[in-house]
């Protein structure tokens, strides 16, 4: 399968992609790890004529704390995240959703930021940012504007992103003591996309309540969905198995699933139901066992 | 629709070729480089059969453009027997019957060279998650996996 021919372009420096961006428009697509846009380019779903690669430019790739925010550049691989160990110590549903991404060879080449900016709701860190409650940074001829990444997400295959704006890091709050989360996901093999999959992140207050609660739905509507009244439903209540069975039926009714070769909609609410239960049971069991 | 010269080192020497931008690596590896150990099977970056590795690590050469690989360095199957003597990896596809067909084994081989690199003395359950991007349809996977720790054995020892 070949693509349709395009013209390429490797710009050296983050000005110089967004300046291509902004001169091609709609005609252009920035290129980062490549493993949903060449695949959807050889199917000729896609076909830019113009493609800005990001992958020659220099100092995008960190991973760093700073403070209280993970900061997470551009070309971060999801390899590299599988392999941080201050993601494995802080973020266990960071590093339980990464290692369920496609196989080794994807998640060498695709990173964070791409797997957000295509907006589809079967990936799988959508839902993990938006338990997390993370930021986007997004950058444009026009300078930078930070979005709050329930914000993110308008359609399928569609985000805030206007033509020209590129992604340039994401935020992710460092959870305080006392936290934990987890992810669980149905695939029907290893390495397929999500039949549907549940990220859960909690922090317990002193008395072992809910302080804190995200919940992030994958492939369970539309857009990746996150289960504000779950969220609400739990937060300053105990973490009993009334309370999570609740949060559990809360997120299901948000979710909007479609029957698709991978499983009916009927089914796919269900285990959004029971998946919220169980990652929130993790969830809180590592929050007590004091990993974060 | 642009076209660019591309210049790589593969299995240690420097070739380049003018291409178009939407060739991909695996044709620029196959038809311009006539290195046809790295398979095609699938197209559809699922089976694995295209792996090799750029700068060291696996990827999926149908998933990627070959002007995205210039200036740098790649190693296909091609490259890992050093003259006559086999790679410990070659050979412990050979002592455990790795293959059948073996139309999978040079990207099986791929994966597993960019996995001992990163973690020399892996698990059982981490050659297994190392070759998750590798479909295989004869072996059943059992020997594939002894075969990887055979390497992993003989490359501990010096070997
Ligand atoms: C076989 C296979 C299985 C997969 N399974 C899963 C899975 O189980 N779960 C999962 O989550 N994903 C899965 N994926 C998708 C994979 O994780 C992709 O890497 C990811 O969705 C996109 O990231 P990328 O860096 O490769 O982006 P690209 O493919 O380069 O780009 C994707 C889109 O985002 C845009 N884009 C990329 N980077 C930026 C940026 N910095 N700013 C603005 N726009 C940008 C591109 O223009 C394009 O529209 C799978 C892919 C394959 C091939
Ligand atoms: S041919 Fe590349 S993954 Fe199958
Ligand atoms: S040996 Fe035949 S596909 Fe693996």
């Amino acid at each position: 399968m070949i693509p349709q021919a395009f013209d390429y372009h490797a710009p050296k420096t983050l000005a110089e992609a967004v300046g291509l961006l902004a001169r091609f428009g709609d005609d252009a697509k920035a290129l980062s790890g490549g493993q949903s846009l060449i695949p959807l380019m050889k199917l000729r779903f896609a076909g830019p004529a113009h493609l800005v690669d990001i992958n020659g430019i220099p100092g995008l790739d960190y991973l760093q704390e700073e403070g209280s925010t993970l900061k997470i550049g551009a070309l971060v691989r999801q390899a590299q995240l599988e392999q941080s160990p201050v993601v494995k110590a802080k973020f266990p549903l960071l590093a339980d959703a990464v290692r369920m991404i496609a196989d080794p060879q994807v998640r060498n080449r695709g990173t964070l930021a791409g797997n957000l900016a295509h907006g589809d709701p079967a990936n799988d860190q959508p839902a993990v940012m938006l338990a997390l409650g993370a930021q986007v940074v997004i950058a444009g001829s026009k300078g930078e504007r930070t979005l709050p990444i329930d914000k993110f997400f308008i359609g399928t295959l569609t985000t805030a992103l206007n033509a020209g704006e590129l992604v340039k890091e994401i935020l992710v709050p460092i959870p305080p003591a006392n936290s934990g989360g987890a992810y669980y996901k149905i695939e029907r093999r290893v390495g397929d996309f999500a039949i549907v999959a549940v990220g859960s992140q909690v922090t317990l207050d002193k008395s072992g309540n809910c302080q804190k609660v995200g919940i992030g739905l994958t492939n369970a509507g539309p857009t990746p969905i996150k289960a504000t009244k779950a969220e609400a439903f739990l937060t300053g209540k105990a973490p009993s198995e009334a309370n999570l069975t609740e949060a559990g039926r809360l997120a299901a009714e948000m979710s909007d699933p479609a029957s698709d070769t991978r499983a009916p909609a009927d089914y796919k609410k269900a285990m959004v139901q029971e998946l919220t239960i169980r990652t929130l049971r993790t969830a809180v069991a590592r929050a007590k066992g004091g990993a974060a | 629709m642009s076209s660019h010269k591309v210049t790589v080192t593969i299995n240690g020497q420097k070739r380049s070729a003018e291409v178009e931008a939407r060739m991909l690596l695996v044709h620029f590896i196959r038809d311009y480089l006539r290195l046809t150990g790295t398979h095609v099977g699938c197209d559809t970056t699922s089976c694995g059969a295209c792996t090799v590795l750029l700068e060291g690590q696996a990827v999926k050469s149908c998933t990627l453009f070959a002007v995205q690989a210039e200036g740098k360095t790649l190693q296909t199957v091609e490259g890992l027997a050093q003259g006559t003597a086999l790679h410990p990896l070659q050979e412990g596809f050979k002592e455990h019957h790795g293959l059948q067909c073996g139309f999978c084994t040079p990207g099986m081989l791929m994966s597993a060279a960019g996995l001992l690199s990163r973690n020399p003395r892996p698990s059982e359950e981490e050659i297994r998650w190392g070759i998750a991007g590798n479909l295989c349809r004869c072996t059943g996977y059992q020997n594939i996996v002894k075969a990887v720790q055979f390497a992993s054995d003989k490359m501990a020892k010096g070997g």
